[in-house]
């Protein structure tokens, strides 16, 4: 039995039918980002200068890689998730919200890929 | 597409600092997306070997480019704060008016101390 009157049917309108997906996501890459931030901001701190041979001695160790890969990847995502919620709610018009959330997604996964193959490029002593 | 009301009906809302709490949330949150393409731009460049980050570092140590860095400082530091409210939000705990409002000014308060803690430990590293 559906619910929905014929008139709603009709216009299509209704829930996005995600349920609380997004918003679930949202907390657990809130949470995982949590310790990350902490660590990161704690490790760059400890850094006793920014020159290359500090930096690439810093990521090429395993421990710290692994985090910071973690950290771009989670961080990445939560940053899709929020600017997907404000280009939906600020960005009226089909056509420029769609293009606006397919960019924005594509920009995504760019920033995110870049960030881990530097990562791995460094950690596996690619870093000239 | 059938017009439908969207819910950030912003012109509605009285202005408060709870408010501007909220508002605040999503505004570092758009920065720290910025900020996240500075972080990859900067993983890339060390990545790329020491030429090319000691080029990047300049970059980053104009004045301009320092109180960027500081401002995205203070940007991390409130939408961690400010999401900790959210999370606590979540498991239905401190959402009566007067409970909220006090949160508002330790959010606050707790992401300018931070910012100034992280800035005061970045400077007495001499890291900058």
């Amino acid at each position: 039995m559906r619910l929905t009157s014929p008139l709603r049917q009709v216009l299509g309108t209704g829930s996005a039918k995600e349920g609380v997906r997004h918003w679930w996501l949202q907390r657990l890459t809130s949470l995982a980002l949590l310790p990350l931030s902490i660590w990161f901001v704690v490790s760059l701190v400890a850094l006793p200068a920014f020159d290359h041979a500090t930096v690439v001695s810093w990521m090429g160790q395993s421990c710290s890689a692994l985090l910071l890969i973690l950290f771009v990847l989670i961080g990445t995502w939560h940053s899709q998730l929020g600017l997907k919620v404000i280009i939906e709610d600020y960005l009226h018009g089909a056509g420029a919200k769609t293009l606006a959330l397919v960019l924005v997604g594509f920009a995504h996964v760019l920033i995110a890929s870049a960030g881990v193959f530097a990562v791995l490029k460094v950690a596996f002593g690619g870093a000239p | 597409m059938p017009s439908r009301p969207l819910s950030p009906h912003l012109s509605v809302y009285k202005f408060k600092y709870t408010l501007a709490t909220s508002i605040l949330n999503r505004f570092t949150g758009s920065a720290l997306s910025l900020g996240l393409l500075g972080l990859v731009y900067w993983l890339m460049a060390v990545a790329a070997g020491a030429a090319a980050q000691a080029r990047a570092q300049r970059l980053l140590s104009l004045p301009f480019a320092k109180l960027a860095a500081a401002a995205f400082v203070f940007a991390l530091a409130y939408h961690l704060v400010a999401g900790i409210r959210h999370l606590v939000w979540d498991t239905g705990r401190g959402l009566e008016r007067a409970q909220s409002q006090r949160s508002a000014w330790a959010v606050g308060i707790l992401s300018v101390l931070l910012t100034l803690a992280i800035l005061a430990a970045l400077w007495h590293g001499g890291a900058t």
